[in-house]
């Protein structure tokens, strides 16, 4: 299973990468309540979802739930635990709410399909709210992988209106991004093409922050 | 800032319902005839081939007025439109780092900007050219460069603009690797808006937590300032 699909050679860093089930699940317990089935087949994954309908896009909602319900706990958590500067406590604040709105929204999807949402995952931020520093770093690293978790599965949803809404969300994760790079004090836009990440990757990223 | 205080359920529902609330670019409109005077600005582009357009499947709708078939036909024609506004953005740094109005960290940041745009121009150029189509040609554009004040407004205007364009396109992309390389501009228009939003003391996302999209002729009037006629 080498099956790739490759962006122009001068777009050469966006390719889509196969997943199957074993390596989804082998990510722990983040697909707990996300194993429908969809992930086992390969080795494209739009291709596979093209077979699943509506369930494959329902798959790719209750990841992109996942994500949104550890950032919306991420930033729940630092406003309460964390010592904040007025500026950055109002940012967090800003961003845990779009976040929440985006559980919320993925959630009534999810349901308007007639899927089973996801639970929310257990989290652990390890010492993120020690500092303001650690708290914008960690951000940073959410909402990069938010980004390119959007991006990296945008192809993949074979309902037209529901990449558009995926759009909508993922420029919210964009905006994000850039505003707690800024904060921090790294630059907004790295790149001039932000990197997609397969589904695996995604996982493997956010992995350390899920409790069992 | 303003958080909402409610989350709220519908708003996906909302959001696919009505995708193209014109809400935000009502400011920005300067009247009818933008996309007449924005063609003019483009310079000659090249006539469609009726009976090749007769020809072709019935992807073709007729009588379409939305003004992004003067780009050209399905995903060439939003590449050409995205390269339009790319060729815009850049020539817009271009001009700013010219000016000699910023300096420090601000210019740094205004050439990253810029060289991203650039990129983006390159990348597009080159994948319309792989098409086997032809490229858009770059407009002729002026921008106020009064102030840097002035600058750093204009610059967030255009790039919220840019990023809504592309998001108005996301879904009526054909091509799997177009879409792919339009949603990974797409965030980076969305990351340069909202560092410059911060800029001016603006919210880095003025539409909450789902953004609003823009269709062309939205988006052709809101760049009509910019373009010579």
């Amino acid at each position: 299973m080498t099956n790739k699909t490759k962006a122009a050679p001068e777009l050469d860093n966006i390719e889509f990468e196969a997943i199957d089930r074993s390596s989804f699940l082998m990510k722990g317990v983040l697909a707990a309540g996300a194993t429908y089935g969809a992930f086992a087949a390969g080795p494209i994954l739009r291709k596979a979802f093209a077979q699943g309908g509506s369930e494959g896009d329902i798959e790719i909602l209750n990841f992109a739930l996942t994500l949104e319900y550890l950032e919306a706990a991420f930033y729940d958590q630092a406003q309460k635990e964390a010592k904040l500067s007025s500026e950055v406590a109002d940012l967090a604040k800003l961003v845990g709410g779009h976040e929440q709105e985006h559980v919320d929204g993925l959630t009534q999807a999810i349901e308007d399909l007639g899927g089973k949402p996801v639970a929310a995952p257990g989290v652990d931020f390890g010492d993120a709210f020690s500092s303001e520093e650690a708290f914008l770093a960690l951000g940073v690293t959410f909402e990069d992988t938010g980004v390119s978790a959007y991006n990296g599965a945008g192809p993949m949803i074979q309902s037209k209106e529901l990449l558009a809404v995926a759009g909508q969300i993922v420029q919210i994760e964009g905006r994000h991004a850039a505003a707690v790079r800024f904060a921090a004090g790294e630059m907004p836009a790295p790149d001039s093409f932000d990197p997609t990440l397969t589904v695996d990757e995604v996982l493997k990223a956010v992995e350390p922050f899920v409790k069992a | 800032m303003t958080v909402p205080t409610k989350p709220d359920r519908n708003a996906i529902a909302r959001a696919a319902r009505d995708p193209f609330s014109r809400r935000k670019f009502l400011v920005l409109t300067g009247g009818t005839g933008a996309a007449g005077a924005f063609l003019a600005a483009c310079g000659d582009d090249e006539e469609e081939d009726p009976t090749t357009s007769a020809s072709s499947t019935s992807e073709t709708e007729p009588a379409s007025d939305d003004p992004i078939d003067m780009f050209g036909e399905g995903d060439v024609g939003i590449l050409n439109y995205a390269l339009t506004l790319e060729y815009l953005e850049a020539g817009f740094y271009a001009a700013v780092i010219d000016s000699g109005m910023f300096k420090g960290a601000d210019l740094e940041l205004i050439k990253v900007i810029g060289g991203h745009e650039q990129t983006h121009v390159d990348a597009l150029l080159a994948t319309v050219e792989k098409l086997g189509e032809k490229p858009a040609e770059e407009p002729e554009a002026q921008f106020p460069l009064d102030d840097a004040m002035t600058i750093l407004t204009t610059a967030a205007e255009v790039e919220n603009l840019g990023a809504a364009a592309y998001l108005g396109q996301a879904a009526a992309i054909k091509d799997e690797e177009v879409l792919a390389a339009a949603l990974s501009i797409h965030t980076v228009e969305a990351r340069h808006a909202a560092v410059l939003n911060t800029l001016i003391g603006e919210n880095p996302t003025p539409d909450g937590a789902f953004a609003v999209p823009a269709d062309a002729q939205m988006v052709l009037d809101g760049v009509q300032p910019f373009l010579k006629s």
